[in-house]
Formats: structure tokens, sequence, C-alpha cells
């Protein structure tokens, strides 16, 4: 008796490990997943505690050690103002995850609605939606950052709308094609059966179900977003105070410099390199973990 | 077939359309206006009235819109609002230098990214395929802008053997321009040496530029030669006693390389918004540069006709693309 009535509730959790329990066991095992993972962490934590590791105010110039290379007291060295180049890109990490992960959480959201509009009523809905889809895609996507920015001005929510504008096609595209290869599938046909339609329809059977892909899209598009508003911010459309640290912008004209200061260039571009390629492979674990087709 | 790409080109209208819409409602949103940039900021009241006057700015925006689609329709793509020049003209000048570098881009990554994509593949689970795993995850996170200016340290500054900016030597040669491809021009000038110069300056600016796209064409290939591996059919070609050279090309290749091509149609897109990071960096006089500074300079005729033919060619090569993909694939063909 009391060996059956322990084994059942036990039975049951192993049986309710659905896709995302199973999916967070897979990325566990996955090694670009943890090592993604673990980059991304890394400046999580170094935007948050920013103050306590900077040594030095990142805007606080000082023209008598301007150029400094790097040293024990300037570890990345210094730049034209004499700012701290270690301490500005520790700063820099806040403005960069926000923006990134602000535009992310936008493009999806905006263009999830797009998609599921469109996968589920087809119809003229699903015609105009993908026609703008196809339209937004057709123009290259740092022009339409460029003429965004622009538009709405510099500052960080602006940058990150920028950015999501030209994501939202992209989510847009993705969540349509998995409702639309979850229309026929049978418990769809037998959730439509029992009399289920509608919203409920929508969103208890199909989305749960269709959300992986747009997951995985989500978390690339974080390392694209990155590499977005640093090159808007390379193009002098970053932050309209020069004081701010914006890792882009750091490298912003580094080019007549290369010469005598390359690490005015070398230090911001390896920290981007290391938050979208963090991004990047966390995405790619997680593809792996959410898709069966790629299990072995 | 033929009803396909009708159908293919018929879509391309609607497209088209809302794109001379949207690209024109986006120019009018710009805060400022050619008038400004033309007399200043501090200009009277008076003057800036006259100057949108005399460019049509002070019209009704609905009868902006008409005109400019009337010219459109006429092949007729405006002038510059600031320096006059036939857009045409300028354009036609500027998009080959993009296009020859872009070509030099995409060339050096399908040429390297295939076969490195193909290799990896073959020796799957080795250290050589994770190497090149992590090699190409490297190279798709690294931007363009800080991958070009860390080639131009190293190969222009540290070790001087390339040239760091421009499309040729002008001070050495003097090449007439015909068609604007420096290296075209070089060998219709007769110049050998001014063509490998042209070629030495395409180097570091296509590296930069087709990093990325190299990267995902490796990626791309070793996923799908994999899919292929497993495929009975290629067990099958083994068995008959096929030797592995005709197994790769016949059998393996031909079919693995149907996603390859769709990537390598939109990688061609996206190389043309990196253009313009690359422009900046090796100061190459293309269409990517010359679309930022008019954005800039709120030069709306520049703004909507070049980003209106960027747009064009991105989908006419991803119509390509389309339709190559349904020549490759049966299956498409007959549906």
């Amino acid at each position: 008796m009391t060996g059956a009535a322990v084994s059942q509730p036990v039975e049951q959790q192993e049986r309710s490990v659905g896709l995302w329990g199973d999916a967070l066991r897979r990325m566990r095992g996955s090694p670009a997943a943890i090592i993604g993972g673990a980059i991304i962490i890394f400046f999580v934590l170094m935007a948050i505690f920013a103050p306590f590791i900077a040594p030095y105010d990142p805007t606080r110039g000082d023209l008598g050690s301007s150029y400094l290379p790097p040293s024990g007291e300037h570890f990345f060295g210094t730049n034209v103002q004499g700012q701290d180049v270690f301490s500005r890109i520790i700063f820099g990490s806040r403005l960069t995850l926000g923006i990134a992960v602000m535009s992310v959480t936008i493009g999806v959201t905006v263009g999830s609605v797009l998609g599921a509009l469109a996968g589920y009523f087809r119809g003229w809905i699903d015609a105009t939606i993908m026609r703008g889809v196809d339209i937004m895609l057709s123009i290259p996507g740092l022009l339409l950052a460029i003429a965004v920015v622009s538009w709405l001005g510099r500052g960080a929510v602006q940058i990150a709308i920028a950015i999501a504008i030209v994501n939202v096609p992209i989510f847009a595209r993705i969540l349509r094609g998995s409702l639309l290869a979850l229309r026929d599938a049978d418990y769809v046909i037998a959730a439509k059966s029992v009399g289920v339609g509608g919203p409920a329809l929508l969103l208890r059977h199909m989305l749960p179900n269709a959300i992986g892909p747009l997951i995985v899209q989500a978390t690339l598009a974080l390392a694209t977003a990155v590499v977005d508003a640093a090159a808007l911010g390379f193009l002098g459309l970053g932050p309209p105070d020069p004081r701010t640290p914006e890792w882009g912008a750091m490298l912003s004209d580094t080019y007549r410099y290369l010469t005598d200061a390359v690490h005015l260039a070398f230090f911001p571009g390896i920290a981007i390199v290391l938050a979208v390629l963090g991004f990047n492979l966390l995405g790619d674990g997680m593809r792996e973990a959410l898709d069966p087709k790629l299990r072995r | 077939m033929t009803k396909f790409i009708i159908r293919r080109l018929l879509l391309l209208i609607p497209i088209l359309l809302g794109l001379t819409l949207l690209i024109f409602v986006f120019t009018r949103l710009l805060p400022g206006d050619p008038a400004t940039t033309i007399l200043g900021e501090r200009a009277t009241a008076e003057n800036m009235a006259l100057v949108r006057e005399s460019l049509g700015l002070d019209r009704p925006l609905h009868e902006q819109y008409f005109q400019y689609m009337g010219g459109l329709l006429q092949g007729d793509l405006g002038r510059s609002f600031i320096t006059n020049r036939d857009v045409v003209d300028d354009f036609l000048q500027r998009f080959p230098a993009t296009i020859e570098l872009s070509l030099a881009a995409i060339i050096f990554a399908i040429a390297a990214g295939i076969p490195l994509g193909v290799y990896t593949a073959k020796r799957r689970g080795t250290w050589v395929d994770a190497g090149g795993t992590i090699l190409s995850l490297i190279g798709i996170s690294i931007p363009i802008f800080f991958l070009g200016l860390m080639l131009k340290w190293i190969f222009a500054i540290q070790f001087p053997i390339l040239p760091d900016s421009g499309r040729i030597d002008l001070v050495n040669y003097f090449i007439p321009r015909v068609t604007n491809f420096m290296t075209v021009d070089a060998l219709i000038a007769g110049e050998p040496g001014g063509f490998i110069d042209a070629l030495r300056h395409l180097v570091l600016p296509a590296l930069a530029l087709g990093t990325i796209p190299l990267a995902v064409i490796m990626r791309i290939t070793r996923a799908s030669v994999i899919d292929v591996l497993n495929e009975d059919y290629v067990r099958t070609a083994h068995a008959k006693g096929l030797r592995d050279r005709t197994v790769d090309g016949r059998h393996i290749l031909r079919n693995a390389l149907l996603p390859v091509v769709t990537v390598i149609g939109l990688q061609t897109g996206l190389l043309l918004g990196g253009a313009i990071l690359t422009e900046t960096i090796f100061t190459w006089g293309g269409v990517g540069r010359w679309i930022y500074d008019a954005v800039t300079a709120r030069d709306y005729q520049i703004i909507q006709s070049g980003v209106l033919m960027l747009a064009l060619i991105f989908v006419l090569v991803n119509l390509i693309v389309d339709i190559s993909y349904a020549f490759l694939n049966p299956r498409i063909r007959h549906s």
C-alpha cells in the first residue's frame, strides 16, 4: 500500500516533465548553451554591479592623461578625453544589454501579434500582413534602423525601437509559419472537434506548441540587437551625449587613431564580440534542445 | 515553372508600390528637411519658404508623392535636392563600387564556406569539426566594423602589405571611368598594374564584408551535408561501389546545396546593409555610404530612389534564388 502510494506521484512527476523541463535538461548537457549562458550571466552581473567594479567614473575625463596605453593604472588605457576605457566598457554593458532586451521584447511582442493574426485568420488579413512583412524585409535592416533613429531621435528607447522594427517582420514570419504547420496537427483538429475555438484554440493549444522556434530566434535576435546597436553607435547615431559610455560609439572614429592607439578599438570590440558570441551560443544550444529533429 | 515565375513577378508589384509609399512617408517623417541642409539652421523663415517652394516641398504631400511616382513610372528618379545632380547618374557611378565589393565578398564566402562546411561535416565529431564549429560561431559574432578595423590595423599598419582605403592608387594610376567597376576599367584602359592594384584594394574590405556570410554558409553547408550523409541513397551509392568522389559530387553535394542556395540569397541582401559600414571604414565610394549621407542631409530624392533601387535588387536576387531553388528541387517545381 505505502509503496504504491509513494510511487504514484513520482510516476506523475516524470510524466509531467514537458517540453520545457526536457529542454532545460538537454540544455544542461549542451556545452554551447552552458558557455553562452555563462558569458551572458557574466555581462549581466557586470551591468548590475558596474559602480562597484569600475575603478573610475566612466564619464570623467582628464585631458592631461589622454591616449594612455593599457597599464596597471588604466587596464584598457584611456581615450581622447582621458576617460578610463575599462570603466567605460563596464558601464557600457548597461546600455547595450538594456537596448538589446528592450528591442527584442518589443520585436517579439509586435511580431508575434502580427504573426498570430496572419497565421490564425488567414485570408486577406494574412495577405496584407505578409505583404507588409515582405516590404519591410526588402529594405536592408541597418538602413531601416538608421532611418528610424534619424526620425525618432537617439535615446536608448528610440534606438531599441529602431532595432525592434527590423526584427518585427522576422518574428511575424516565424510564428505564422509554425502556426500554419500546426493547423492540421491531430490535437488541433481534436480540440476543434470538441468545440474549442477562437482565442482558446490559439492561446491554449497552438501557441504553446509554436513558441519554441520563436524563443530560439529571440535569443539569436539579442545577438544581432547588440551588433545593430553598436553599428548605430559606430556610425555616430548612438546616445546624443558623448559622455555616455556605449560600446559601438567607443569604436567610432578610432580608425583615425589606429596607428597610435589601437587599444581604443580593440577592447570595446572584444566586449561586443563576447556578448554577441554569448547570445549566439545560447541560441544555438536552445535550438538543439528545443528542436526534436536535431535530437540524436 | 513559367507560371511560378510569372506569379512571383506579379507579387513584386504590390511590394514595390508599398515600398515607394513607405519610403516616401519615412523621408517626410524625418525632422528637418532639405531646405534646412541647404540654408543652415539660422536661415530666415522667408528664405526657407522660398527654397521649399522651389523644391516643390510646399505642395500637399499626396501631390508630391504622385509627382514622384509619375517620374518613377517614366524612369525618372529625380534630382538630388541638394546637389541638383541626377540621382540615376550618381547611383550608376557608385553602385558598381558596391557591387564589386559585394561580389568579391560573396565569392570569397562561397569559395571558402562550402568546402569548409563539407570538410567539417565529413569529420563530424572530431576535433577538426569542433574547432571549425567554434571558429564559425566566432565569425558570425564579429561585427563588420570591428573586423574591418582589426584587419586594417594588422595588414595595413602593423604589416603594411595591403592598402587601407580607397579603390585604387590614384597617384600612380589614372583609369578612365567606363563601367565604374575599377577592376574592369583598369583592364579596359590596358593597365595590368592598375588591375592588380584594384584587386589589392579589394582584399581587406571583401574579407571584412565576407566573413559573416562565410561563417553562415559554412554552418548551413555542414548541417545540410550531415543530413544527406545519413540518407539511404548515399549508403546505396557507396554500396554499389561508386568512387568517393562520385558520391560526394553527384549524391551528396547536389542534394546538400539546396538550403545553401537560399542562404546565399539572404546573405546577399545583408551585404547591401553591411556595405554602409565597410564603405565607411575603407572610404569606399559606394552606394551604402551615399544613402547614409543622404539620410543625414535629408536629401529626400536620393533616399527615396536609392533605397528603392537597393530594395529592388534585394527582391530580384531573392526571386532568382527562389527560381533556381524551384529549378533544383522538383518537389517545388511541380507543386
